[in-house]
């Protein structure tokens, strides 16, 4: 007996939509807890500002409010989606997934629904996934939402990372479109370092913590960031992976628009530039001055705000590479989405 | 490859000024790369890196801090080098 199997066509994004959170946070807001200035954050990361999510702006909500505008955006519904993917690392549940609670607040409750794991690395990972499920013919239209809440898992007193993470969520609709409109993806880890960003403890430490000692003596499993060894890696070794997956595109630097790094820090994204000698005609996101470092939401978060600074970009080829805790990464050659 | 200390320090002052906009001059041996020349953490990560790429050494993350001076510098790598 011979199985049957399926194939799809090649893919695109058909649309990108995003979910800032409504709040609005200076660097005057956090300077005192951190002891830090304005000016010394500006210096070591180019972040002015960030966006904090509030009570009533869960890691749902934003996903929902970021996939309603892309749905929008390409003139489709929820009941067009046939796959939904979820990346995140601020989820506060360990199951059921984020995904599932997107589908069934939008009305899709029986489409394929997971979240993934690959930290600010998400977003690239969910693009290479849902790529090759139209290709595969696994899927025709699927949703990629980036969401984090990182404030719920930040300490405002680290001065390793309370002024660079931040909240929102970015989401794209990606589907079967006669040309390539995403290239292949170049994607792997660094996991000799995986110490080198943590969420610790795990929740059987709280849990246990919990049982002994009073609830003030719990610690919650905050981010922290070694953040000289991950500048290292994400500079040197990023944009070595950043000119493969150009390179698996069959491109070169001089044949892109635009640039999309994930939004860790801007003095990571100016140095990567540097390192991969991208010519001045590149126009580089970098969404992170006002907005933060949003994790996985950072790619789909960056992408609108080029777009709509710079409309002309819609349609035109972007570099896309996503880097973050595992040590994990993955890029990839996109073309933007059309104009609405 | 064994490197003369002249030719790391004239490589080091080449790599600090290109990395960090300070002139050449003005780095010297016995000048700390934080307090007096004003090289910030991330900034002294581009100069090891410059510097391992130059050279031709290893120089690991846990050895950074210890480089708190050029002549630090200079005397690792020309260890390391040897």
């Amino acid at each position: 007996m011979v199985i049957k199997t399926k194939s799809g066509s090649e893919s695109s994004i058909l649309s990108v939509g995003v979910y800032r959170p409504s709040r609005l946070v200076p660097n005057s807001e956090i300077v005192d807890a951190i002891d830090s200035s304005d000016e010394w954050i500006v210096q070591r990361t180019g972040i002015e500002s960030r966006r904090i999510a509030g009570d009533d702006e869960s890691v749902v909500d934003m996903a929902i409010g970021a996939a309603e505008q892309a749905l929008v955006r390409s003139k489709l519904t929820i009941k067009d989606i046939d796959s939904v993917i979820v990346a995140t690392i601020t989820y506060p549940h360990q199951a059921p997934s984020a995904a599932t609670a997107v589908i069934q607040r939008m009305g899709n409750p029986t489409a394929a629904a997971f979240d993934i794991s690959a930290a600010c690395a998400g977003f690239c990972y969910g693009v290479a996934m849902a790529h090759d499920f139209v290709r595969a013919g696994s899927a025709k239209k699927v949703l990629v939402i980036g969401v984090e809440k990182i404030s719920d898992f930040t300490d405002p007193t680290d001065r390793a990372t309370a002024f660079i993470f931040a909240d929102g969520a970015g989401a794209v609709v990606i589907g079967e479109t006669s040309d390539a409109g995403i290239g292949p993806v170049e994607w792997g880890s660094d996991s000799e370092n995986r110490d080198a960003i943590l969420m610790n403890p795990s929740w059987i430490d709280v849990r246990d913590t919990e049982t002994q000692l009073t609830k003030a003596d719990v610690k919650w499993p905050n981010i922290t960031q070694e953040g000289q060894k991950v500048f290292r890696w994400a500079v040197f070794s990023m944009s070595k992976a950043a000119l493969k997956a150009l390179d698996s595109a069959g491109l070169s630097v001089n044949e892109i628009d635009a640039f999309i790094p994930h939004q860790a820090n801007v003095r990571i994204i100016e140095t990567m530039a540097k390192e991969m000698k991208l010519p001045d005609s590149v126009i580089i996101a970098d969404d992170i001055r006002t907005n933060g470092n949003t994790s996985a939401a950072s790619i789909p978060l960056a992408m609108d705000a080029l777009l709509a600074k710079h409309p002309e970009l819609h349609g035109k080829l972007a570099l896309l590479i996503g880097y973050g805790a595992g040590l994990v990464y993955a890029g990839q050659v996109v073309k933007l989405p059309p104009k609405p | 490859m064994a490197l003369s200390a002249a030719d790391v320090l004239a490589g080091i002052k080449e790599i600090v000024e290109e990395v960090a906009g300070i002139p050449a001059a003005s780095i010297e041996l016995d000048k700390n790369f934080t307090d007096d020349l004003e090289v910030d953490s991330l900034s002294m990560v581009e100069v090891v890196v410059a510097c391992e790429e130059r050279f031709g050494v290893k120089i690991p993350d846990e050895k950074v801090t210890d480089l708190a001076t050029v002549g630090d510098a200079v005397n690792f790598i020309v260890n390391a080098a040897a």
